[in-house]
This record gives C-alpha cells, structure tokens and sequence, in this order.
C-alpha cells in the first residue's frame, strides 16, 4: 500500500448544488496531507463524502478497499479515525461515554490516550457539555485515536480555539502524525506548514493544486488559493 | 378531600399508561426524527395479543397465571410488532422522512382494517382475576386495583428504561444517536441497529399500555381502533414534554393525566361537557405550545 | 400546440365529458361502482359526485403540504366546519340558502387564521401534531353534541325549506347534485391554479424547498404559510358544504374523524404531492376504488370465498392502506412522479439532454 486514501472524480450535490465537481485526491502513508480552500469550497463536504455521510459518485479507496457505497460505519471499521468540524461530542453523555462509544477494538489505547491528554483522565465522569472548547477538542481527537486506527481525517481542529490552544493542539498532531496517517482540514496556514509534508488545494469543488508543504511559502500561491496576504 | 384525593390517584395511573404509550413514541422521535403513527396499532396488537393467549391457555391454569401471561404476552406482541415495521417497512425509507411517516399511516389504516374485517368493530373480553376488578382501602379512601398494577408498571419502565438509557453501550447509543446521528455512526457503529432497537423497546411499551389501558379504564374490553385514539393523547403527551425527552414524557403524562381526570370529574358531568377532559388537554396543549414551543424539556435525553 | 394549451384543452373535455354523464344511460358491467350497471344511476352519479368533492378538497390540501411542504393532520377540521355550520344554519336556525353560505366560509376562515396562526408557531413534526390535536379537540366538540347543534354520534340531517327544490337530497335530484359537485371541482381547480402559478405559490415551493433562504432574502414565510393553510381550509370547507349536499347527513366518524384527514393525505400522495393533476387523480382513484371494492365486497358469491380471502378483501381500510404503504415505498412521487419520470426520460431521448425541468415541480421527497 503506498496510498492511504484515493480519491477519484468525486462529485457531490447537496440540495441542488454542485458541491464537488471531480475531485481527486492521494493521500500517502505516513505524515500529514492537508486539505486546503477558503470556506466554503467543498473541504468538510470532501471528508463526509469519504465517511459515506453524504451521498457521492466516484472511485473512493479507502486503506485499499474500495469503499463506494459502502455504509459510514463500514467505512470507519476498516481503520478511519474521523475528528469532524465543531467537534461534534455528545454534550449530554459524560467523557467516560464519549470514549465508550468508540471502543471498536477489543484492547482500545486508553493508556496513549491519557498520555496525550492527561487531563481527561480527571474529567471523565465530566459530562462533554460542560468542558470548555480545547477540552472538547481532546475528546473529539481521543475518540479517533483510541483504537489505534491507521487513517484519520481531522477538520479544522483549530477553528475557535484561543492562540496558545492552537499551539499546544499543534504539539498533540505532531504526535498523532507519527502514530497514523493524517488528512487535515486546516485554515491555520502556520499550523499546516508545522505540521503538513503536502497539501491539495481546493477551489469552488475542484482540486486546484497538489504539491509540497513548502510550495506555501510562495506568497503568490498563498495568496491565489487561500485568499491570504501576508504570509510570513 | 378524600375524593380529590382518589382522582388524583387514578389520575396518576392514567398518566402511567400515557407515559408507556408516549415514551417510546418520543424515543423513535428523537432517534429518527419519524412521527410513528403506527404507535396505537403496536398498542392495538400488544392487546390483541394479549386478549389471544389469556383465552386460549387452559382455564385451570388460574386467573393470575393467565393474567401474568397476558401481560408478557402483550409485551411480546408489541414489542414484535414494532420490530417487523422498522425492518420491514420503515428501513427501505431511510433518508426520506415524509415517507417513513406516511407508511406508518399506511400501515396502520391497513392492519386495523384486517383486524375490523377479523374481529369486527365489536369489543373483545380480555380475561383478568377478580382481584384486578376489585379496590384496597387506604385510610378511608377506596382505590381500584388496576390503578396501582398501571402506576407500578409505569414506574418500573421509568426505571428500567433510564437505567438502560444511562448504563448499557445500547443506552449510551440511543442517546448519543438523539444528539447527533451521523456522528455515531461516524465513530463505525450501525446505526440501523439502534434503529431497530428502540422500535423493538417503544412497541413493547405500546404493547403493554395497550392492555393495561382496556384494563384500567374501558372494562377489560379491547377493539381495533383503542390504539388509534390512546395515540392522540400519547402524541400530545410527547409534543408537551418535549420531542425526544424521557424524563418529559414522565411529566408531561402525569399533568396530562391528571389535568384530564380532575376536568372530567369536576366539568364532564355538566350537559353538552362530556368530552370536557379531551378538550382540556388540547387546550393544555395550546398553552404549552404558546409558552414553550419546544415542550417543557427541550430537546435532550 | 403548446403544452399550457393541450392540457388546458384535455381538463375542458374531461370535465365537458363528466357533465354529460348523468345524459348517458350507457350499460356498462363490472366497472361501475353500484350495484345497478347503468352509467347514469343514482348509485353511480353519487360515488362520481363523492370523487369530485374529495378531488377538490384534495387539491386544496395539495397547497399546506405538497407545495408548502407543510404536514398539517388538521384538514378534516374545515371540512368538518362546512358540513355543521352550513347543515347547522339551514336545518336548525332555517337562515336563507346565501347567508348560510357566507356564515359557512366566514366561520372557517376565522378558524383558519386562529388556529393556524397558533399551529405555525412551532414547525415540523410539533406543527403536525399541533394540527392533529386541534381537529381531534374539533371532532370531541362535535361529538358532545352542544346544545343539541350536531347531533353528536346519531348525526345530523340536512333538512330545510329554505333549500331549493331542485338540490334537496330528493333521488330525482342526485344529477344536480352532481352537476354542483363537479362544480365545486371546477372552481377548486381554478383557484388552486390561479395561486400556485401566481407569485405567491412561487413563494409557497420555495418555503418547501428552503425556508430559510426566504427570510435572507427579507420575506416573512410566515403570512405565506398562513396563507397556504387557510387557502387549502377554505376549499375543505367548500368540499363539506357540497358533501352535506350530497349525501345529507352529517355523522362525526364520517365527515369529522382523524380518518377523513388520512385519507384525503393518501389521495395525495397516490396522486402525486405537488401536482395538481396528481391529487385531482389520486382522490377520484381512491374514492372510487373505496366504494367499488365495497361493493365487491358485498356481492353474495363473495361470502363463499375462504376466510384468508373475504377477510382481507372486504375491507377497503386494509387494501388501500396496503397499497398506499406500496406506492410509498416503490413509487415515489405517486402517479404524477411515473408521468414526471417518463416525460423526462423522453425529453432526455428527443433533445439529448441529460437533465429538464419539469413544468410543475412535484415534491421530490415524496
């Protein structure tokens, strides 16, 4: 297996719109691919056509199996860790049940959890509603770490998190990296260049560059596909 | 004193068979957004069923045998029922939720009308024990028997459901999938099980109020179309506590029962007033809606 | 000839067709509904007339749910209102023919506008309900028989001298009747037209296809919801006017129960939510088939078939609820979405196009 991810002229339609119009991505074992776009351009669409969670046409490989049709929990079992957008923990079950319900393994990695997120081992009887947003944030990732899979798609895991949060997450995906391949959805371009060896640029739902991380540095590039100015 | 006493008591009972009746219609809500209209025919068959085996098994098996069969059996009934709509009919309509309710419907004007064609509009006799017919005086007050069988039932499924929806992975499922489905079964878990689950759980409940309805309040007797008018008072039970809320549903057929007992005794005996205690609910109804529009408990488990 | 003139010259026909029929003493065996196989006999004109009022009243409650998108439970309410207070008005209070008719509407559009201004507070499934718990509350009221107004569950007869002679309920009268029942199709049909090709129908699919984009874009969706439910109230109403009418005499379990509005739901969904044609078609389908299977039903040879058979058969409730689950399942859009479906495939075919937009806009979910 040299690719983790293969995706293949992927369209979706949501209500009438054409969200993705053919996107094709390679996603190599090992390290960190992001996924870049300004809002709106189909980046969170592309992770849930992936999971099955909205319906698509195209080739998806998924860790080597061909996935199309298949169900999201399915999918999932074949390796996925997914951190969606906002989060998403179940606000009204505690951290413990959070966990609980993505034990898919039968020895889940409590012990690497809790070593990345010592603090959660405090809150578990917590209920996910009540902790702040980086908490949720550590829950979100442990659940997609706890069962030691070998393919996680991580979107935005930055988005709402105070500066010296976002530093601190950048430290917990760097470690994450080295344990499971990682597609990531990330606007924080100083997160993606710490983090990211490649990056696949999206644009009104087409795939509109794919290169190296370090193409980023290119202010012009930067500028033409993300919107950014001032890149330092 | 002691006759508002005694009403509030059978209110109270009559509020425990709306919470079996309302609780699993307001599980499958939460769970999958599907008003199931085919709710009073689970409680229908549960009835059926139990009518079925109670007078079929051999006399000499006594009556309180015969009863405790009649009761599990209408467990069963609703409980398979239910199970067999969610494979059968409501699992080929996921992602098209208009269309889940209207075979709900469907399904239920078609099996009321075989069990009119079979059993005719007439009411059927369930058999019970002498003792259920009966009263046991507390401290001057005379109360029903098969008021304190539908306050403990209704207070047992209280128990036993929060207690399923608290401590098993299953539990911990359903009330995850309430808050977000897709992200269950993004964490690789089958949500369609959970599906099937909590029609299989809401049915028996149906099933079970069913039979404790006829027997509680209509005389032992059952017919075709009970369900169907038990489902208006268990949707606006569901609708007043809160869409998707347990422990809403508890309350709100407390109240409901209670407002509908009190109204019925007090007003119902006045001429042209006979239905004064369905009417005060939907007025209850209105009233809620207008102060609460999303029910007393929200929207969460 | 353009398609908007082929249809509108197919729909003069049919109805200049449905007009002769009470003229036609055709003999025709099997089809018919009643007993008598005669085209035009009362049996046959009275399941005809009953199909035109259902058609009507059906069409009218294709404006709340399958333009507006919206699951109101609570149409049998209005139909309901037609039938008492315009039977209430004429038998017990013996008004004149007219003022009977404009108290009738007057009373429904206040409920209208009361109760659905109440029901539209709250949205989705709650709004369904809320509706439901409404006509139930509706329904208990007419049962309790107030100041001996309704008759409660013995019913209520159409009986008034100030009646003209030729619409009393008298056997000579049914081609009348009928004549009226097809009328009120008629302006049912002309009304709903007028509308739901009219700006504000434009408005009624876009609040069924997304609400929110309406209130971007500064349009309040409520008035146009209030509008869409009391529009479809006041062709109910009109539809229980010419039932009582028609059949003359008002029952609760027939004219107010939740079962009126379930079926009148099942006639647009068979027919096709969203289409004018499809609830039109949906509702002759399914009062027709109600009462020829009624019929069927009844007919000796019928008692010699085994139980597994007679049971099932002689029960429209079951064979209709049986094939409505059918075509919810297996047929999506009802008739109109095979029709829609076809008409495409063709287009597709004759201009080589991979997509076109159909005319009507049929609900999709459905």
């Amino acid at each position: 297996m040299t690719n983790a991810l293969e995706v293949a002229d992927l369209h979706v339609t949501i209500a009438g719109s054409h969200v993705l119009q053919g996107v094709s991505i390679q996603v190599p074992v090992g390290g960190v691919t992001a996924l870049l776009g300004r809002n709106g351009v189909g980046k969170t669409t592309t992770l849930r056509a992936l999971l099955g969670l909205v319906p698509s046409t195209g080739a998806i490989s998924v860790l080597d199996t061909d996935v199309r049709g298949w169900s999201t929990h399915r999918i999932v079992r074949l390796g996925v860790g997914y951190v969606p957008e906002d989060r998403d923990v179940f606000a009204g079950l505690t951290v413990a049940e959070n966990l609980r319900l993505a034990e898919r393994v039968d020895e889940p990695r409590y012990d690497d959890v809790y070593a990345i997120f010592p603090e959660l081992r405090e809150r578990t009887r917590q209920r996910a509603g009540t902790l702040s947003g980086g908490q949720q944030q550590m829950v979100s990732i442990a659940r997609a770490l706890l069962n030691g899979w070998p393919l996680l798609l991580v979107d935005e895991p930055s988005k709402g998190l105070a500066p010296r949060l976002v530093s601190e997450l950048a430290d917990v995906l760097e470690r994450v990296a080295t344990l499971a391949t990682v597609l990531l959805v990330e606007q924080n371009l100083a997160v993606v260049r710490r983090l990211a060896q490649r990056v696949v640029v999206l644009d009104h739902g087409e795939v509109v560059h794919t290169g190296d991380a370090h193409e980023l540095d290119d202010p012009d590039l930067a500028k033409r596909f993300l919107g950014v100015t001032g890149v330092r | 004193m002691n006759v508002l006493l005694a009403l509030t008591f059978s209110g109270i009972a009559l509020g425990a068979v709306y919470f079996l009746a309302a609780s699993g219609l307001s599980l499958i809500y939460g769970l999958m957004d599907i008003l199931n209209f085919a709710h009073g025919l689970f409680m229908t068959l549960g009835a059926y069923a139990a009518w079925d085996v109670a007078s079929h098994l051999p006399v000499s098996w006594g009556a309180p045998l015969l009863f405790s069969t009649a009761l599990v059996a209408s467990i069963l009934g609703g409980a398979l029922a239910a199970g067999l709509t969610e494979v059968l009919i409501i699992r080929p309509l996921y992602g098209r939720p208009i269309g889940q309710i209207l075979v709900t419907i469907g399904l239920d004007l078609a099996v009321v009308g075989l069990l009119l064609g079979g059993f005719g509009s007439n009411s059927l006799s369930v058999p019970v024990p002498l003792w259920l017919i009966e009263a046991t005086h507390v401290g001057g007050l005379s109360l029903p028997n098969s008021d304190f069988v539908a306050l403990v039932a209704g207070v047992v499924v209280l128990v036993s459901l929060e207690l399923f929806l608290r401590k098993t992975r299953y539990g911990i499922t359903i009330r995850a999938g309430v808050e977000n489905r897709d992200m269950v079964s993004a964490l690789g878990i089958n949500v369609g099980r959970a599906f099937t689950l909590v029609f299989v759980i809401g049915g028996a409940m149906a099933g079970l109020a069913g039979l404790l309805y006829a027997v509680v309040f209509s005389g032992d007797l059952i017919s075709p179309t009970q369900g169907d008018s038990l489902l208006i008072f268990a949707f606006i039970v569901v609708v007043i506590g809160g869409l998707g809320s347990i422990r809403g549903s508890a309350v709100a057929a407390l109240i409901v029962g209670l407002v509908q007992d009190y109204t019925n005794f007090y007003l119902g005996s006045h001429p042209g007033m006979a239905e004064i205690g369905n009417l005060s609910v939907v007025l209850l109804l209105a009233l809620v809606l207008e102060w609460r529009p999303r029910g007393l408990f929200g929207s969460t488990l | 000839m353009s398609p908007v003139v082929r249809r509108s010259a197919l729909a003069v026909a049919l109805v200049a067709l449905f007009a002769f029929v009470p003229l036609i003493g055709l003999h025709l065996p099997w089809v018919l509904p009643s007993t008598v196989n005669v085209v035009n006999s009362t049996g046959t004109l009275e399941v005809l007339a009953l199909c035109f009022i259902f058609a009507g009243v059906a069409l009218g409650y294709d404006v709340i749910f399958g333009y507006t998108g919206l699951l109101s439970l609570g149409p049998v309410m209005y139909f309901a209102t037609g039938v008492y207070v315009f039977d209430i008005t004429l038998t017990h209070w013996n008004w004149p023919l007219l003022s009977a008719l404009v108290a009738t509407f007057a009373v429904s559009l206040v409920l209208a506008v009361v109760f659905g201004a109440i029901a539209l507070r709250v949205s989705g499934i709650a709004f369904t309900m809320v509706t439901l718990a409404f006509a139930q509350a509706f329904y208990y009221l007419i049962e309790d028989n107030p100041h001996g107004l309704t008759g409660g569950d013995t019913g209520l007869a159409l009986f008034s001298s100030r009646l003209p002679g030729f619409m009393s309920g008298a056997v000579s009268n049914t081609r009348n009747l009928y004549w009226i029942a097809l009328g009120f199709l008629v302006v049912s049909y002309a009304v709903v037209w007028l509308v739901t090709e009219s700006a504000t129908g434009h408005v009624f699919v876009a609040i069924r296809e997304n609400e929110r984009r309406l209130e971007v874009l500064g349009i309040h969706p409520f008035r146009y919801k209030l509008a869409a439910y009391t529009l479809s109230s006041l062709v109910a109403t009109g539809g229980g006017v010419a039932y009582i009418l028609l059949i003359g005499t008002a029952v609760p379990s027939a004219v107010a129960s939740v079962t009126v509005t379930l079926s009148i739901l099942i006639m647009v969904v068979l027919g096709g939510a969203g289409t004018r044609w499809g609830a039109v078609t949906g509702a002759m389908l399914y009062v027709y088939l109600q009462q020829y299977l009624l019929k069927v039903a009844a007919e000796p040879s019928f008692a010699t078939l085994p139980a597994v058979l007679r049971v099932p058969l002689s029960q429209p409730q079951f064979l209709l609820g049986a094939i409505f689950v059918l075509f919810v399942i297996f047929v999506p859009g009802g008739l109109a979405g095979v029709v829609t479906r076809r008409r495409l495939r063709t287009a597709a075919r004759r201009f080589d196009l991979t997509s076109a937009t159909p005319t009507t806009v049929p609900m999709e979910e459905l």
